[in-house]
């Protein structure tokens, strides 16, 4: 079936909004009315149709005009992609995966025709038609991971693997929940994960990088993290800080409904076939609670977990000017029935 | 002892000498210099005999007599400054024969250049020996405009390039050899702590 692809905002007028049928695919990531941290991981198998798990990589109504935030992030920050030198292989490797797992899963919208090293991209959402040779880089106007990465919802980065450790030696990251790439790069999975509070203690990435160290091919693997973000505003870096860091004082019990969004990240973890590396997707999900509460259920967990967090995890995820008026104002919507397990509407 | 805190922040166990390296180099400032004679003093002498000391640092005509003495019969180099020392060791290992061992001693940002130079020529950090000493002074990367402020003494410092009030996290990048300020008062500019010298 064919998408309908909006055209909206990011920035400024913030006309970003999910149709009715996004919402009821939203990957709401609460699956019990209270949170736990956990390594939570799981097969990356498709999921039912229509849901953000059916493919690989989701494409979805937001699709064209992310691509276009993505461009403009680029353009006035070229530091938000970057690839050390020893990585050109798994750049290739995330270019194959992604446009194989499109064209196959998104037919109406991208072709790949490949004749040998002979390759023929068609996008048409963004009017791309693409000629080049798999292999050469200067076939393509970017490198392989900025070219396809301007092209594929989601922030991705790439983890090489040596000496028992996985090493962030490439990513293409414009709409990251405050890590900067630029910073990052080139560190191992405990050093960029450094600023987590709670989860070193807990043994979570100890066991969580056994578990990726052992990523077979073909079998990718998943899981879902979150945060909240003021305005759907994409571009959330601690480079551009100062200019959305004053975003959380502006929130009032009038307006908190529509600014406050719950920001998901569907993160899939993909092992590349040429260069052994990870690719680590972090395809990102924006809803406003008042979008949120349209699902009963959804209304009744998220004010009973958003008061069973740690203080640590409050102030880590920069909830703390603004969670009691979330809270507040969500619990208009919770009747205090039981919720059923799981993370699906009822 | 620098405190460790977050996973990202670089641990310096100490020298320790590889008795079976062929060549020893050591980068040292005036007070990691203290470092390296402790260091000569663990070991046996044929040890010293096979190390070459930078000591990459401002110091008087006097100071490098007094230092050349003390670390003999190592040779000794002196460079003026931390960058002019860091320079050298790049001539130097752009020649290096194996079984070079590599050593830092003293401040954070010298011992941290010192990796970052060597990452250049495929040396792991892990295996140049460190030691801490001196001032706690960092080396600070603004996360908005990327410049980098030397010698920070106190938290929150002002970048010297955007003028942002910034709070130093202990997130370090081996990479840049610098710790990561952000802007204290994003949130509520003006709403800034008071500035404490906690890096001296």
């Amino acid at each position: 079936m064919a998408l309908i692809f909006k055209d909206e905002t990011f920035r400024d007028d913030f006309t970003y909004t999910n149709s009715p049928a996004t919402i009821r695919r939203f990957p709401f990531p609460f699956i019990e009315d209270q949170y736990r941290y956990s390594v939570n991981i799981e097969p990356h198998t498709p999921g039912p149709k229509g849901s953000v798990l059916e493919f690989p990589f989701d494409i979805d109504e937001h699709y064209v005009s992310e691509m276009r935030d993505r461009a403009m992030v680029l353009q006035d920050d070229p530091g938000r992609c970057q690839a050390l030198p020893h990585m050109m292989t798994a750049q290739w490797d995330m270019l194959e995966l992604v446009m194989v797992a499109l064209a196959r899963d998104y037919p109406d919208h991208f072709t790949l025709h490949r004749d040998g090293a002979h390759w023929h991209w068609i996008n048409k959402p963004l009017k791309i038609d693409q000629k080049f040779v798999f292999g050469e880089v200067n076939s393509l106007p970017y490198e392989p991971m900025e070219y396809i990465g301007r092209q594929v919802q989601g922030d991705f980065s790439i983890q090489d693997q040596r000496d028992n450790q996985l090493w962030m030696d490439a990513g293409i990251i414009t709409s990251q929940a405050d890590w900067s790439l630029d910073f990052d790069v080139g560190m191992n999975f405990f050093e960029w994960h450094a600023p987590v509070p709670l989860a070193h203690e807990a043994g979570v990435f100890e066991r969580a990088l056994k578990f990726l160290l052992n990523l077979q091919i073909g079998k990718p693997v998943r899981r879902l993290n979150w945060t909240m973000t003021i305005n759907p505003r994409l571009d959330t870096s601690p480079e551009n800080y100062p200019k959305w860091g004053t975003d959380r004082t502006t929130v009032t019990p009038e307006n908190v409904g529509k600014k406050v969004h719950l920001r998901v990240e569907m993160q899939g973890l993909f092992r590349l076939p040429r260069s052994n590396a990870i690719l680590f997707s972090i395809r990102g999900y924006l809803m406003s609670l008042e979008q949120i509460v349209t699902v009963p259920k959804w209304g009744r967990r998220l004010p009973r977990v958003l008061k069973s967090l740690p203080q640590e995890l409050v102030d880590y995820k920069g909830l703390s000017r603004y969670r009691q008026t979330a809270i507040d104002w969500l619990e208009k919507y919770d009747d205090g029935a039981p919720t059923t397990p799981g993370n699906g509407p009822d | 002892m620098t405190p460790i805190t977050i996973k990202s922040r670089p641990v310096y166990p100490g020298l320790s000498p590889d008795l079976n390296a062929r060549i020893n180099l050591i980068v040292c400032d005036k007070g990691g210099a203290a470092a390296v004679s402790e260091l000569f003093a663990r070991a046996e002498p044929p040890f010293a005999k096979r190390s070459t000391v930078f000591v990459a640092d401002t110091l008087s005509t006097s100071e490098m007599e007094t230092l050349k003495k003390e670390l003999a019969p190592a040779a000794c180099e002196f460079l003026p400054t931390l960058s002019s020392g860091i320079g050298r060791l790049r001539e130097v290992l752009n020649d290096a024969p194996m079984g070079l061992r590599l050593y830092a001693a003293g401040t954070e940002p010298l011992i941290g250049s010192v990796v970052q130079a060597a990452a250049d020529y495929g040396i792991d950090h892990l295996s140049i020996r460190t030691e801490h000493r001196g001032s706690l002074m960092r080396r600070v990367q603004c996360v908005h405009c990327k410049g980098f402020i030397e010698n920070v003494t106190t938290n929150p410092v002002t970048c010297t390039h955007c003028g942002l009030t910034l709070f130093v996290r202990d997130h370090y990048s081996r990479r840049l050899a610098a710790f990561q300020g952000v802007c204290i008062d994003a949130e509520i500019p003006g709403d800034v702590p008071p500035t404490e010298a906690i890096y001296q």
